[in-house]
């Protein structure tokens, strides 16, 4: 096996395991919020810009980005076993909650309680999800390019809602070579 | 149905999760149209309602593909379209996180590292907004929207408080 970068806080398989059973049993509308709520307000895992880092490579890769992000600081601190452990917890339980959530819905049906619930749930969760992405702007350079390429993916995939695909396709690549020679 | 069937399951959602480039959402039509159109394991009703059911489960938005499969095939159909679709991402994952560690300053990578970084904050917010537009009918639903995200800057509470209170408010009828 290759040696396994260990960097940072000394984190053991429970403790990632635990850590993403939380977050994803707390996730209610978006998991983003909660992860980096746990892994950098927290647990202090990781600091604000290794976050925006390894979401970025997360959202770069097939698969959910908060899933890819799991694995990634799963392996970080314990290498595969931590990976896995980092995915299954952050799989396994709403694996079983669904599918509870399938089996209760095909013998009662949907509750028009439950669903007024749901609706107040999901406009604060809306909330707190741009509360995170407004602190996570904090780590960008004072400089105006670099917000630029912010803005522009949020016009285009938030306001515009042209295909995420098209958008970071036309945008990354222009990002990297207009910033390439800035300092971080 | 059984085991061919969690086979077949497992197989086109490993196919899927290969094509599904740019996230899973991409390739959400293509499943339904091979599970209700094609082989009609199920019907388009019961395809809605596995997607409005894991919007509101705790966890990542993507669990209504645990549901296709279970409603598919039981549990054995679940986790088929679970692993295949999700397993070969992760792990692909984990592998370029390697190789990303393993060189932390070179240079092509700390320049898309740099470039990268305002796309995924202008992605992370637009995610965001969409949220907020589509489960907000009218005014009020906005403003609880704003009231979370000016408590949760300003106060300590622990943001599931805020879950909670939004969860009576809906109950209430308020938004």
């Amino acid at each position: 096996m290759p040696q396994v970068e260990l960097q940072g806080p000394n984190v053991g398989v429970r403790a990632i395991f635990l850590t993403f059973s939380r977050v994803t049993l707390s996730s209610f509308g978006s998991p983003l919020f909660w992860a980096r709520r746990a892994l950098v307000e927290r647990q202090h895992w990781l600091t604000e810009r290794e976050f925006v880092d390894l979401l970025a490579l997360g959202q770069l890769l097939p698969g959910p980005n908060v899933l890819n992000l799991a694995a990634l600081v799963g392996y970080r601190f314990a290498g595969w076993a931590g990976a896995l452990a980092a995915c299954a917890g952050f799989m396994g339980w709403p694996f079983l909650v669904v599918i509870a959530m399938g089996a209760l819905h095909q013998r009662y049906g949907a509750l028009p309680l439950v669903q007024q619930a749901l609706t107040g749930m999901a406009a604060v969760a809306a909330g707190l999800l741009l509360a995170s992405g407004i602190k996570m702007a904090a780590v960008l350079p004072r400089q105006w390019r670099h917000w630029l390429f912010g803005v522009l993916a949020f016009t285009g995939v938030g306001v515009l809602r042209w295909p995420l695909l098209l958008v970071v396709g036309a945008l990354a690549p222009c990002a990297i070579v207009a910033t390439w020679k800035d300092k971080d | 149905m059984g085991l061919p069937t969690i086979v077949a399951l497992f197989l086109y959602f490993l196919v899927l999760s290969f094509l599904a480039i740019g996230g899973l959402p991409t390739v959400l039509p293509e499943m339904q149209r091979y599970v209700v159109e094609v082989h009609h394991w199920m019907t388009s009703q019961q395809f809605a309602t596995a997607y409005a059911l894991a919007q509101v489960a705790p966890g990542p938005n993507v669990m209504y593909i645990t549901l296709v499969g279970w409603q598919v095939a039981g549990w054995g159909g679940a986790a088929a379209t679970t692993l295949a679709l999700l397993g070969p991402a992760s792990t692909l994952t984990v592998l370029v996180g390697r190789l990303h560690a393993r060189y932390p300053n070179a240079s092509l990578g700390r320049a898309i590292r740099r470039g990268l970084t305002p796309i995924t904050i202008g992605l992370f917010l637009s995610s965001a907004w969409i949220l907020a537009g589509s489960v907000n009918r009218d005014w009020r639903g906005y403003l609880l929207t704003l009231l979370a995200l000016v408590l949760v800057l300003r106060t300590p509470w622990n943001p599931l408080w805020l879950i909670a209170a939004g969860a009576l408010a809906g109950m209430a009828g308020l938004v």
